[in-house]
């Protein structure tokens, strides 16, 4: 009997990971095929479409659109989120649970409708369609994130170190940069490296908010337009590697600390 | 006379709704050693907070060296402070969290470095300062605390409960070497404990305080055997009190009413007062020849041994809601359930205000 449940356990165990990681090994496998199209039976394992995905220009140009998306709005989004968390965690303010819950909450609300929301505003304002027009679409969607993450390590034993320095004769300034941003550094890394994650493979509010330059998933849904093809599994294979990386990163600094 | 180094007039606060002292007055001399003594909620972390800055109280003023320091913020007042937890910097070395305060002075990197190896050998951690502060046991966390504070040259270190965090045996000796090292640097040291022996061990100055007030202050030793007051009595070392009424005052001597039988003592009093006296258990005498001054005849209950000496309880037998505290030589006969006489000399009985 315990054998009986002990094998259903492993095969639903298998079905669960295959459901969740099946589509990702086919997506990876198939990017290695050697002849045209991506389909049974497997003819590689080949290079060639990676090859063909790096001699594109326009992949690889969004590929460097996106990093530059990418970096430019989580250094934004960390520096805001850890700003406003340090405000919220350290003074009092009126209301002050009121307006960290207004903060978080672009979390809930859809890409879409705060890309549409941001399309409609920008060109009300006149802001034209750019990588800069996603940027700050990926901000507001990495700030609530970012002050989240942040907010939730800013402990009371940290309290009493920037009392220290500021006891020392640090001004607020240097309290700031000397103490607590060392102090939250895993935090800061962490929630910078998730919001990379983020905005490197988001596609609404690039897609909605980027027109001549634009970022690498546009661009994969640009290549997709035109029928599978081998290249777009070698370029989603990258997409994918590179949010491994990320996302590794991300929780090898938020949770190190926690073992040790 | 010289004005004090610190002089605190007539400070208040309040933390919203909650009223934390009340009409605070206290002066602190240089190169005294002063302990803020009291239980949890006595105002006395308050109180030094307001010295460091961190809080600046609703009423009244704080002058240091003359100044009126009552708002200036902590970076820029002379004050340093020694935190409960330390408050050391994870991020960085004992040597730099050493020389942090001269570097937020624009102290070169030589000298600061310098300066910071001469307060480390002060407390004795001479080989620390390239180490880490997780690297370190509690008590040498302490000291580096005490270094980073002391090596800008305050006029005033202030320690939070700066023992409270560590064994017994360790804190008795960082007691000492605390002492020691104030003596050495010369700098008023302002300490908050609410551990009596230490401040006894401590203090030149003793500030007992209770409920946002300062109930008593003076030499420990003045405090010990005078105390002012009925809760000085009981939390600056134990006392058996005894409450009553003047029956008569006549010709310098009052003749007391209380719950034992009359007491004659030497003094003044208007007869018809309430009236409360202590006396300290190593003053109390049970079943020997009695003492001059006659308490009545008490059951003793627990008898605990301390060691260097036992601890008794009794209850006297007229009033059984008065519990005699004494302390007696571990050779002494007296067991649980004896009934025996208790006395007293009269000069080692304290008059109390209430």
């Amino acid at each position: 009997m315990r054998a009986f449940a002990k094998i259903l356990a492993t095969v639903y165990a298998l079905l669960l990971y295959g459901f969740i990681f099946l589509p990702v090994v086919v997506l990876v496998l198939f990017s290695l095929q050697a002849t045209q199209f991506p389909i049974p039976p497997f003819t590689g394992p080949s290079t060639r479409w990676y090859a063909a995905v790096l001699a594109d220009t326009r992949l690889t140009t969004g590929l460097l659109h996106s990093i530059l998306v990418a970096v430019g709005s989580s250094l934004v989004a960390v520096t805001l989120g850890f700003l406003s968390a340090w405000g919220f965690a350290r003074f009092y303010l009126p209301g002050s649970a009121f307006l960290r819950g207004l903060i978080t909450l672009p979390l809930t609300v859809s890409y879409l409708i705060i890309g549409m929301g941001l399309l409609v505003l920008f060109n009300r304002v006149g802001i034209p369609k750019s990588l800069a027009a996603a940027g700050i679409g990926h901000v507001v969607v990495n700030l609530p994130l970012c002050f989240a993450i942040i907010y939730s390590q800013m402990g009371d034993h940290q309290i009493n170190i920037e009392r220290a320095a500021r006891d020392l004769g640090a001004s607020e300034w240097k309290v700031l940069l000397l103490v607590t941003v060392p102090v939250m550094a895993p935090a800061i890394f962490a929630s910078f490296f998730l919001s990379m994650t983020f905005s490197w493979d988001e596609f609404v509010i690039s897609f909605l908010l980027t027109r001549f330059e634009t970022t690498l998933p546009v661009e994969i849904w640009n290549l997709l337009r035109s029928g599978l093809n081998p290249k777009t599994n070698a370029v989603g294979s990258l997409v994918f590697g590179v949010s491994i990386v990320l996302v590794v990163a991300f929780e090898l600094l938020l949770f190190r600390r926690k073992q040790s | 006379m010289n004005a004090p180094l610190v002089d605190v007039r007539n400070v208040s606060h309040r933390f919203g709704q909650a009223s934390v002292l009340h009409n605070v007055s206290l002066r602190i001399e240089a190169g005294s050693y002063t302990v803020l003594l009291g239980p949890s909620g006595s105002g006395k972390t308050t109180l030094l907070s307001i010295l460091g800055g961190f809080v600046v109280p609703t009423e009244g003023n704080v002058f240091i060296r003359g100044e009126d320091c009552t708002a200036v913020p902590p970076a820029k007042r002379p004050t340093t402070t020694v935190f409960q937890d330390y408050a050391l910097f994870p991020h960085m070395s004992i040597g730099k969290n050493v020389a942090f305060g001269l570097r937020m002075r624009g102290v070169d990197g030589a000298t600061r470095a310098q300066r910071a190896r001469s307060a480390l050998k002060l407390v004795g951690l001479a080989d620390a300062f390239d180490r880490r502060p997780h690297q370190l046991s509690g008590g040498q966390r302490q000291r580096v605390a005490l270094a980073r504070a002391l090596v800008v040259e305050p006029a005033v270190l202030l320690l939070d409960e700066p023992l409270g965090a560590l064994d017994l045996k360790l804190r008795r000796q960082m007691q000492d070497e605390l002492k020691a090292l104030q003596k050495s640097v010369g700098t008023a040291f302002v300490h908050v404990t609410h551990d009596q022996e230490e401040a006894m061990a401590l203090a030149d100055h003793c500030v007992v305080m209770n409920d946002g007030r300062i109930e008593d202050e003076g030499a420990p030793e003045r405090v010990y055997s005078q105390p002012a007051t009925r809760f000085s009595a009981t939390f600056m070392g134990e006392s058996t009190v005894i409450s009553g009424t003047v029956a008569g005052s006549r010709s310098g001597i009052i003749t007391l009413r209380t719950p034992v039988g009359d007491i004659s003592l030497p003094g003044e009093a208007t007869p018809g007062s309430t009236f409360s006296l202590a006396v300290r258990p190593e003053h109390l005498l049970l079943g020997e020849p009695a003492g001059s001054l006659g308490l009545g005849e008490a059951v003793v209950g627990d008898v605990v041994f301390q060691g260097s000496f036992r601890r008794v309880l009794a209850t006297s037998k007229r009033d059984p809601g008065i519990a005699f505290l004494a302390r007696l030589a571990t050779g002494s006969p007296v067991a649980s359930g004896d009934t025996v006489a208790v006395s007293c000399r009269p000069e080692h009985i304290i008059r109390l205000k209430d």
